[in-house]
C-alpha cells in the first residue's frame, strides 16, 4: 500500500472467495497476509480448508448441466463480456497485478491487457474447436459416424504461482471455453487478481458454479481435489514437481485426466489448443445410413 | 369367410381406413442396415453334409415349379408337370416338387400333367403380375382358375392403392379375392421391389394376414427386384409375429432370383432361425422358382455321387 | 433323410496352422530364451489342450527388449514418412494373405467363434495396419502441428479378449508416427503376438522395431515402470489401469489407458424391435461378452418390457453353443479357467442379491471353460449384476418409464465406455446421445468398429482415443 498522502481514508475491500456464484469468506474462518513483492501488507485473503474445496466442487458440478448444454455461440458471448467487463477494471487489475508481481505501471498494464486479449482469444474458440478436433470418420460400412468434442466435468486447476493473472486466465478461459466447470486454486502468495476476477466474473453473465476461486495453501486446498471421486480432472500448473507427483498418484484414484505442470518462459506467447484438448472428451456416434429402398443385396 | 379369421383383439383394426392406418404404421419400424445385417450374417451358417442333403431334399419338395410366360402352351405345362411329379428320371427317391405354378388358362392342363401325383397347382390370378383391372374382372379371374381346379391361387394386391395409402382398399380386395377362393390356398403377392421399403413390406405382410392371406408372397418375379433374404426375413418375422399374436400360422413364398441351391439352403437357414422348424414343411414355406430346381438335383446327384453334375444330366423343359 | 434341419458340423481345419511346440521372447528380430529360463503354457480354452510352451520375460528381458526398441528408434523414426508406410502396407498385405491361419490360431488360443475370427478380428486388423500405414507420412496434415515428433519406446500391455486386434491399435498408429515398441501379450493368448513377430520378419521390418514379450502381470508392471520407455498404453482392467496411472506419476510418460465399462443399451418402445433385439445379442454375447464396450446393461422401456423379453428369449434360444472352430458356432469358450469362476461368482451373486436368472436349454461340452447366455431379470440399479464388469455372456435387465430416467440410468456408473440407444426417432437419438457419458454411441446398432473412427472412454473407462486421427495423438510429442 502506498502512503495515503491526501486527508480522505481509503476503504479497504475484504477479499472473498468466489463458490457458486457468491462471495463466501473461507468456511473455516481462517485467513493468510497477502503482501506485495516487497513484503508490504496488501490484505488478508481467505485461507481455503478443504470444505471449501468440497463446497466448490459441488458448486461446480451442479453448473455443469448447464454450462456444458449451453450453445457454444452462447459460451462465446458470455466470455466475451467477461473481457468487456475485465477491460472496464483495467486501472484496478493493473494495480492489483503489478503490486502482486512487482511489475512497474506499464509492464502491468501490459500483462493486463494481454491476459483480455487471450480472454478475447479463447471466447471465439468456444464455436469452434469442435470443428477443428472433431468430424466425420469414413467408415467401411452403412453407418454416418460422427466424433466430437465434449467437456469432461469438474476440472481442479492449480492456477500458475508466478503469473497470477495472465498465468492464470491462461489455464482457466480453456478450460471453461470448452464446457467445463473449473474449481481454480489462485497462486498462493498472489491471489489477490484472481479473487478480484472472480467479481468481474459474477458481472458478467457467468453462471454461479462454472469458474469458482479458492486462495489459500496450494497444497491443502489441491490435496483433496487431486482425491475427489466427482472431480473429473486436474490441471497441476501450479504445483511444484514434488507436489505434481503426489496429487497425480491421488488422481489415479478415479482416473482423473491429469495434465502435468510443464515449464512456461512466457505466458504471453500464443498457446495452442493444448489446453482446450486436454479437458476434452471425443465421443463417437454411429447410426446406420440406411438405404432408399428394400433393395437388399442377394446371396 | 376368411379361413384365417384374426382374433378378436385385431378384429378391430380393419373397421376403417383410420384404424386400420393407425394399426400398420403402429407396427415397429425395420432398420435397413440391421436387417441385412442379421440375413447377410445368417447367409453365413455352413451346412454340410447331412444337414446338406436334408436342405436340399427340403428346398426340391417346396419348389413351385413355374411358368408365367405369355408364351406357354400346354406342351411347356405338361412338360413342367412332367419335370415337377419327376424332377429326377435317374432317381425315383427325389421328392416331387410341392407345385407347379401356371396362368389361369393353363390350369386344366396342369391338373391333368400332375394328375394323382400329389403335386399341386397353384395358379395366378387377379390380372397378374400388374394388378391392374377393376375388382369385378380380378374376381373373374380368380373364380375361373378356381374352377378350372386350381389348388392355390397366387393374387397380386394392388400396389397403387397401397403405395397411396389406401390400405382399406387393399384389404377388402383381398378379403373378396380370399372368399372367391372358397376352400382354396390363397397367397398374397406384395411385389416388395414395388412397395419399396422394408417399412411397408412389413405393413402389407399383416395387411395380408389380416385379410386372411394362406401365404404371403414376395413377389411376381417379373420386376426388377424380387426375392432377397432380407424381405424373406421380413415377412418371416411377420409370420412368427402374427402366429403369437394370434394364433394363426401363415405360409411364406419367396420368388424370383433364387437360382442355386446355395441360396435356397440359405433361405432355409432364415426360415429355420427365424419363423422356425414348424415353417421347414412345404405346407408353410415355398420357393417360387424355375431354373432353381436343376441346380438342386445337380446339387443331389453329386451328394449322391461324388461327383460334380452337369446341365446335359438334369432335364430340361 | 434327416427329420430335423440339424446343421451337421463344419469345423475350419486346423490343418492351415502350424504351432511350434514352444516359442521365445521376440527381442532384437530374434526368438530368444528368456533370461532366468521360465516358461508358461498356453492351452485352448475350449478343450484345456496345451498348444504350446512359451517363454515368460521377467524384469531383465523388459530391459533387453527396451535397449533394443531404444536402438532401433534411432533409425526408424528417421526414416521418411513414406518408407515407414510402406513396411505397414506390407504388413497388412501379409495379415490379408495369412488371415484365415492367423483366424483359426486367435480361435485355437481364446476359445472365440472362427465366425467372429474371420469375419471382425482379422479383417479389422488388417484394415487397421492399411489405416495407419497411410498416416506415416502425412503427419503434418493431421493437424498437431508440421513435423509432429514420435515419443521413443512405447511400452504397450494388451488383454486377451481380442488378442491380434488389439495388437494391431497399439503397434500401428505406433509405428507410424515412428516410435518402437515392446509389446506384452496376455498370459493366456501370447500365439497370435508371436505369430506377428513372424509377419514382421517376412515384412522385412528392422530389427528391435517391435518387441514381443509375453509374460504375466508382473512382466507388463516392469513394463511401464522401465525408465527408458516414454509412452505407455494399456488396454485391460480398470483396476490394473489405475495402478499404471500411480507408476507413471510425476514421469513424463505419456499414458493411454483403455479400460472396463458397463455399457447401457437403451431401448424405447418405437424401437425398430428386431434389429435391436439382434443388437442387444450382438452387444452382450459377441466374444461371450468378454468385450470392454459389452452392453451388458440392457435398459428397456416398461410399456414393451414383456414384449422384447419374449423376442430376447426366443432369440438367444437359438444360438449355438459349442466348439470354436464350428463355422456355425456363435458362442464359443470363456477365455480362462480363471474368468470363468469370475463370472461364475458374479452370477451367483447375482442370484444371490434376489435377481432372476435365465438362460435357454444349452448343452456345454465336458472340457474347457463354457458359460451358458445368461439374462437377468428383476435388476435394479443396486444390484451387484448391474455395477461392476462381469466380462462375459450375462446381461441385466433393467426397465425405464422416460428418457430423461434412461439417461440417468445409463450414466449411473463410474465407467463411461460405450452405450446404445435404439429408436426411430431422429431427435431422441440425437438429444440421448448428447446426454449420455461414453466415449462411444452406437444407435440403432451396437459393436461397430472401423479403424477410421476414435474410440475410448469417459470417466474410470480411462482415457486417450485408439483409432482415426485423434489415435495419432497418443503417440505424438504434442
Amino acid at each position: 500500500m502506498s502512503e495515503r498522502t491526501n486527508e480522505r481514508l481509503t476503504v479497504f475491500k475484504t477479499y472473498k472467495l468466489y463458490v457458486g456464484g457468491k462471495f463466501p469468506r473461507s468456511e473455516s474462518g481462517r485467513v493468510y497476509e497477502v503482501t506485495d513483492s516487497k513484503g508490504n501488507w496488501l490484505a488478508n485473503a481467505p485461507q481455503s480448508s478443504r470444505k471449501d474445496a468440497r463446497d466448490a466442487v459441488v458448486a461446480a458440478r451442479k453448473a455443469f448441466g448447464g454450462w456444458s448444454g449451453a450453445t457454444a455461440y452462447n459460451r462465446g458471448q458470455i466470455l466475451y463480456r467477461v473481457a468487456e467487463m475485465l477491460e472496464g477494471r483495467r486501472d484496478q487489475f493493473v494495480r492489483e497485478v503489478g503490486e502482486a508481481e512487482g511489475l512497474g505501471k506499464s509492464k502491468a498494464a501490459a500483462v493486463v491487457d494481454a491476459t483480455i486479449d487471450r480472454w478475447v482469444w479463447y471466447a471465439g474458440w468456444t464455436d469452434k474447436i469442435a470443428q477443428v478436433v472433431g468430424g466425420g470418420n469414413p467408415v467401411a460400412g452403412p453407418y454416418f459416424n460422427l466424433s466430437s468434442p465434449e467437456p469432461t466435468g469438474v476440472v481442479a486447476v492449480l492456477a500458475p504461482q508466478e503469473s497470477s493473472f495472465l498465468g492464470l486466465v491462461s489455464v482457466l478461459a480453456p478450460v471453461i471455453a470448452t464446457g467445463n466447470t473449473a474449481v481454480v486454486i489462485a497462486s498462493e502468495n498472489s491471489p489477490l487478481p484472481a479473487l478480484s476476477l472472480g467479481e468481474v466474473l459474477a458481472t458478467s453473465d457467468v453462471p454461479g458454479g462454472v469458474v469458482n476461486v479458492l486462495s489459500g495453501r496450494t497444497a491443502e486446498i489441491a490435496a483433496p481435489l487431486a482425491a475427489h471421486q466427482d472431480v473429473n480432472a486436474i490441471d497441476l500448473a501450479g504445483a511444484d514437481e514434488v507436489l505434481a507427483k503426489e496429487l497425480e498418484i491421488a488422481a489415479a484414484d478415479n482416473l482423473k485426466r491429469v495434465l502435468r505442470p510443464q515449464p512456461v518462459d512466457d505466458w504471453s506467447a500464443t498457446p495452442g489448443i493444448d489446453r482446450m484438448t486436454a479437458f476434452l472428451e471425443t465421443k463417437t456416434v454411429w447410426h446406420p445410413t440406411g438405404s432408399l429402398g428394400a433393395s437388399g443385396s442377394a446371396y | 369367410m376368411p379361413t384365417n379369421a384374426p382374433t378378436a383383439a385385431l378384429k378391430d383394426v380393419t373397421s376403417s381406413g383410420s384404424t386400420l392406418r393407425r394399426f400398420l404404421h403402429g407396427l415397429p419400424g425395420v432398420d435397413a442396415v440391421g436387417l441385412e445385417a442379421r440375413a447377410a450374417s445368417l447367409g453365413t451358417r455352413s451346412i454340410k453334409t447331412t444337414a446338406k442333403a436334408y436342405a436340399i431334399d427340403l428346398a426340391i419338395s417346396m419348389v413351385d415349379l413355374t411358368t408365367l410366360e405369355g408364351a406357354d402352351t400346354p406342351g411347356k405345362v405338361r412338360a413342367l408337370g412332367a419335370k415337377a411329379v419327376r424332377p429326377d428320371p435317374t432317381d425315383r427317391t427325389t421328392p416331387t416338387t410341392a407345385a407347379v405354378c401356371v396362368y389361369p388358362d393353363m390350369v386344366t392342363v396342369a391338373k391333368e400333367a400332375v394328375a394323382g401325383s400329389g403335386v399341386k397347382v397353384a395358379s395366378v390370378a387377379t390380372a397378374f403380375p400388374a394388378g391392374r383391372a377393376a375388382l369385378p374382372v380380378k374376381l373373374a379371374d380368380v373364380r375361373d382358375a378356381v374352377a378350372a381346379g386350381a389348388d392355390e391361387i397366387d393374387m397380386v394386391i394392388d400396389r397403387g392403392a397401397f403405395l397411396a395409402g389406401n390400405y382399406l382398399k387393399v384389404y377388402e380386395e383381398i378379403a373378396a379375392v380370399r372368399e372367391a377362393c372358397g376352400a382354396t390356398r390363397l397367397k398374397v403377392i406384395f411385389e416388395t421391389g414395388e412397395l419399396s421399403t422394408y417399412d411397408n413390406i412389413r405393413r402389407a405382410s399383416w395387411l395380408g394376414m389380416l385379410a386372411g392371406a394362406d401365404f404371403i408372397k414376395t413377389s411376381t418375379g417379373k420386376v426388377a427386384v424380387n426375392a432377397t433374404p432380407a424381405n424373406t426375413l421380413l415377412m418371416l418375422e411377420a409370420v412368427r409375429d402374427f402366429r403369437a399374436q394370434t394364433g394363426v400360422q401363415v405360409g411364406v413364398k419367396p420368388a424370383g432370383g433364387i437360382r442355386t441351391s446355395k441360396d435356397a439352403i440359405k433361405f432355409l437357414v432364415l426360415v429355420n432361425e427365424t419363423a422356425g422348424p414348424d415353417w421347414l414343411d412345404n405346407h408353410w414355406f415355398r420357393f417360387g422358382a424355375s431354373s432353381l430346381l436343376n441346380d438342386l438335383l445337380m446339387q443331389r446327384q453329386k451328394l449322391a455321387t461324388g461327383r460334380y453334375s452337369g446341365p446335359d444330366y438334369v432335364t430340361v423343359d | 433323410m434327416a427329420s430335423v434341419f440339424a446343421y451337421a458340423p463344419a469345423p475350419e481345419s486346423r490343418s492351415v496352422v502350424d504351432i511350434a511346440p514352444s516359442y521365445g521372447l521376440f527381442i532384437d528380430g530374434e526368438f530368444v530364451e528368456s533370461a532366468d529360463g521360465k516358461v508358461f503354457k498356453t492351452v485352448s480354452p475350449s478343450s484345456e489342450e496345451v498348444l504350446s510352451e512359451i517363454a515368460q520375460a521377467g524384469a531383465e528381458d523388459v530391459d533387453r527388449a527396451v535397449k533394443a526398441a531404444r536402438k532401433a528408434f534411432e533409425k526408424w523414426s528417421a526414416l521418411p514418412g513414406s518408407e515407414r508406410a510402406k513396411y505397414l502396407f506390407r504388413i497388412a498385405r501379409i495379415i490379408q494373405e495369412r488371415s484365415r491361419e492367423l483366424a483359426v490360431l486367435e480361435t485355437l488360443d481364446n476359445g472365440k467363434p472362427i465366425k467372429e475370427t474371420r469375419d471382425a478380428d482379422l479383417p479389422l486388423v488388417a484394415a487397421h495396419f492399411f489405416y495407419y500405414a497411410g498416416w506415416a507420412d502425412k503427419l503434418g496434415h493431421a493437424g498437431f502441428g508440421a513435423s509432429p515428433r514420435p515419443l521413443g519406446v512405447a511400452g504397450q500391455v494388451i488383454p486377451w479378449n481380442f488378442p491380434l486386434l488389439m495388437l494391431a491399435w497399439k503397434i500401428a498408429p505406433a509405428l507410424a508416427t515412428g516410435n518402437t515398441v515392446v509389446l506384452k501379450p496376455a498370459e493366456t493368448t501370447p500365439l497370435s503376438a508371436l505369430f506377428f513377430a513372424d509377419i514382421c520378419r517376412q515384412a522385412g521390418l528392422p530389427k528391435g522395431v517391435v518387441n514381443i514379450l509375453p509374460g504375466y502381470g508382473d512382466t507388463g508392471a516392469a513394463l511401464v515402470a522401465h525408465p527408458d520407455v516414454n509412452k505407455v498404453a494399456f488396454t485391460g482392467s480398470t483396476a490394473v489401469g489405475k495402478e499404471i496411472a500411480k507408476t507413471v506419476a510425476g514421469t513424463r510418460k505419456k499414458v493411454t489407458l483403455e479400460l472396463g465399462g458397463k455399457g447401457a443399451n437403451i431401448v424405447f418402445d418405437d424401437a425398430p424391435i428386431d434389429q435391436a433385439v439382434e443388437g442387444i445379442v450382438n452387444g452382450i454375447f459377441f466374444n461371450q461378452g468378454q468385450v470392454c464396450c459389452a452392453g451388458s446393461r440392457l435398459l428397456v422401456q416398461e410399456s414393451i418390457h414383456e414384449e422384447l423379453l419374449d423376442s430376447l428369449k426366443r432369440r438367444l434360444s437359438t444360438l449355438r453353443l459349442g466348439d470354436p472352430l464350428d463355422k456355425n458356432t456363435d458362442i464359443g469358450a470363456i477365455n480362462s479357467e480363471e474368468q470363468l469362476a469370475r463370472i461364475t461368482s458374479l452370477v451367483e451373486r447375482g442370484e444371490a442379491e434376489g435377481a432372476e436368472r435365465w438362460s435357454p436349454a444349452c448343452e456345454l461340452p465336458e472340457s474347457g471353460y463354457w458359460f451358458a447366455p445368461t439374462l437377468f431379470t428383476n435388476v435394479t440399479q443396486a444390484h451387484t449384476v448391474a455395477r461392476d464388469e462381469i466380462f462375459g455372456p450375462v446381461l441385466s435387465v433393467l426397465t425405464f418409464r422416460t428418457p430423461d430416467e434412461a439417461v440417468a440410468k445409463a450414466n449411473n456408473t463410474p465407467y463411461g465406455l460405450s452405450a446404445g440407444i435404439w429408436t426411430e426417432k431422429g431427435s431422441r437419438i440425437l438429444a440421448v446421445a448428447n446426454r449420455l457419458r461414453a466415449g462411444v454411441v452406437w444407435s440403432n446398432t451396437f459393436n461397430k468398429f472401423d479403424p477410421t473412427s476414435p474410440f475410448g472412454g469417459y470417466k474410470e473407462s480411462g482415457f486417450g482415443r485408439e483409432g482415426g486421427r485423434h489415435g495419432l495423438e497418443a503417440y505424438l510429442d504434442v
